[in-house]
């Protein structure tokens, strides 16, 4: 038995399937990932991602140490509640994780994913060394992310007056704290919507207000088709700690300037940068009767061979999408073996889907 | 538990045959296979006309989840394919000993049946895959 978030009982009583994911016994789907799917992109649906890592980083040289820390520079966040998505590497560049922090009355804000957890407390430990800073685990809190077309009207149905408010001032990829619970404008699945950290003894009244206001509870298999299709990367498929972010779509958050912040990779990153050879992750189209999956070969004729990382079925679209590493030359198009046989596919910029609609070229 | 109807028989690759009145026989996957799946998105199936012997390769069904072959239970002259599964392969997941069938076969050898699981034996194989 894994462990369990204060939700699991809900999803028991919602049918919910459940699977192991990174020691956490979570909700796959309730029925249907494909009409879950379907809810998140036209109306709205909501997750269970308590399993997640939030981290408070306080302290007189808290953004100090998260300008050592972190690729992108927390410098950006100008004013409270501000968010930033940044890579978090070692000495070689590699990815240790990915997280999102915000910037809090007092200090920061990190959430870091969940099957990195220890590894991720140990290497920001680790690096706090002369630093002043106090880093504490918040899992006093549950995460229900709510998302859609219609995620943030039924979330403010639900919740008190104040906290509505809070919600109505939130700008995208901002998020504020309300009567001990904070409202992230934030998401994984390219629609518009709110990550709740809500105190884990609210979160199943909250779940089930939201049930009742008609928001449909998704699993982990949506959220994974919905987060591919928006082009977001998954920790642990699309890059780990031997993956550098140039070579993971990730180069938009490597902030270089100003030159004289020494964060962690950076020496590596730089001579990854002037060497010019790092592969690049894009994304594939396939509009045949077939599915990308990953770890399947990517053949590019006259530069060389990749790998798909993520590939799926995209409900939105119709047929199948993926990320996949090719080599830094790769043009247009490209073929992938499945079963034996070679299937031509479109070389795109991911997101494939952003708010219901297919965005690529 | 899912459903396992005793006029069935099965492989334990989850396929099941169903001898019709007509004496043809309707191949599908089961329920409990549409469950592991997950939602079904693509169904490849064989070729009208063409000649199956029991235990080959007749199709693939692609789920989010997984590609999975399909195997057929039964030797014969594929006489028919359920073109539907083209624009609702979620028949699969809803209705899979009915709507969600995949092909018929012309058994040339209905001696085969006997060779293949009942639903008892098929109930054991799927019990021993969930422990």
């Amino acid at each position: 038995m894994g462990n369990k978030t204060a939700l699991y009982n809900a999803h028991l009583a919602a049918g919910a399937k459940i699977v192991d994911f990174g020691g956490w016994d979570m909700p796959i789907h309730y029925g249907s990932q494909i009409e879950e799917h379907h809810k998140v992109r036209q109306a709205s649906g909501m997750f269970d991602v308590s399993h997640m890592t939030i981290v408070d980083v306080q302290g007189e040289d808290a953004q100090a140490y998260l300008q050592h820390l972190l690729a992108n520079d927390v410098a950006r966040l100008t004013s409270v509640g501000k968010a930033l998505y940044s890579g978090m590497l070692n000495d070689n560049g590699g990815v240790i994780d990915d997280l999102i922090v915000y910037r809090m009355p007092e200090g920061f804000r990190v959430v870091v994913n969940c099957a990195t957890r220890e590894k991720d407390l140990a290497w920001m430990q680790k690096q706090a060394g002369e630093f002043r800073v106090t880093l504490t685990e918040r899992a006093d809190f549950s995460m229900i992310a709510i998302q859609g077309p219609e995620a943030i009207t039924q979330t403010k149905k639900v919740v008190s007056a104040a906290q509505s408010e809070v919600i109505t001032s939130l700008g995208v990829f901002f998020g504020l704290e309300s009567e001990g619970w904070m409202f992230c404008r934030t998401g994984y699945t390219g629609e518009d919507g709110l990550e709740v950290m809500v105190p884990n003894n609210q979160a199943e009244a909250f779940w089930n207000a939201l049930v009742a206001a008609g928001v449909a509870p998704c699993g982990l298999g949506a959220r994974d088709t919905l987060r591919l299709e928006a082009g977001m990367n998954l920790y642990g498929s699309d890059m780990d700690e031997s993956i550098s972010p140039l070579a993971a779509n990730m180069g938009w958050t490597i902030a270089w300037e100003p030159q004289t912040r020494n964060f962690v990779g950076r020496a590596a990153l730089e001579s990854q940068q002037a060497a010019g050879d790092q592969p690049r992750l894009v994304g594939l189209v396939l509009e045949q009767k077939a599915v990308l999956r990953g770890h399947q070969p990517v053949f590019v004729e006259g530069v060389g061979e990749g790998e798909i990382t993520s590939g799926t079925f995209s409900p939105t679209l119709g047929y199948s999408i993926a990320l996949a590493r090719v080599p830094a030359g790769t043009q247009s198009s490209a073929t992938v073996e499945i079963r034996g046989r070679q299937l031509e596919v479109k070389v795109v910029s991911p997101p494939f889907v952003r708010k219901g609609q297919r965005v690529y070229k | 538990m899912s459903h396992i109807p005793r006029e069935l028989r099965y492989l334990s690759s989850h396929e099941w045959v169903r001898i019709e009145a007509d004496g043809t026989a309707t191949i599908g996957i089961t329920d409990h296979a549409q469950d592991l799946l997950g939602d079904v998105v693509f169904v490849e199936l064989p070729e009208v006309g063409s000649e199956l012997t029991a235990g080959d390769e007749a199709g693939v069904v692609e789920s989010v989840k997984a590609a999975s072959d399909i195997f057929t239970p039964i030797s014969g002259e594929v006489i028919a394919v359920n073109d539907a599964l083209e624009d609702s392969p979620d028949l699969v997941n809803n209705d899979p000993y009915n709507d969600g069938w995949f092909f018929k076969v012309k058994p040339s050898d209905t001696g085969e049946l006997d060779s293949l699981l009942d639903a008892e034996g098929y109930t054991e194989i799927c019990e021993s895959e969930d422990h």
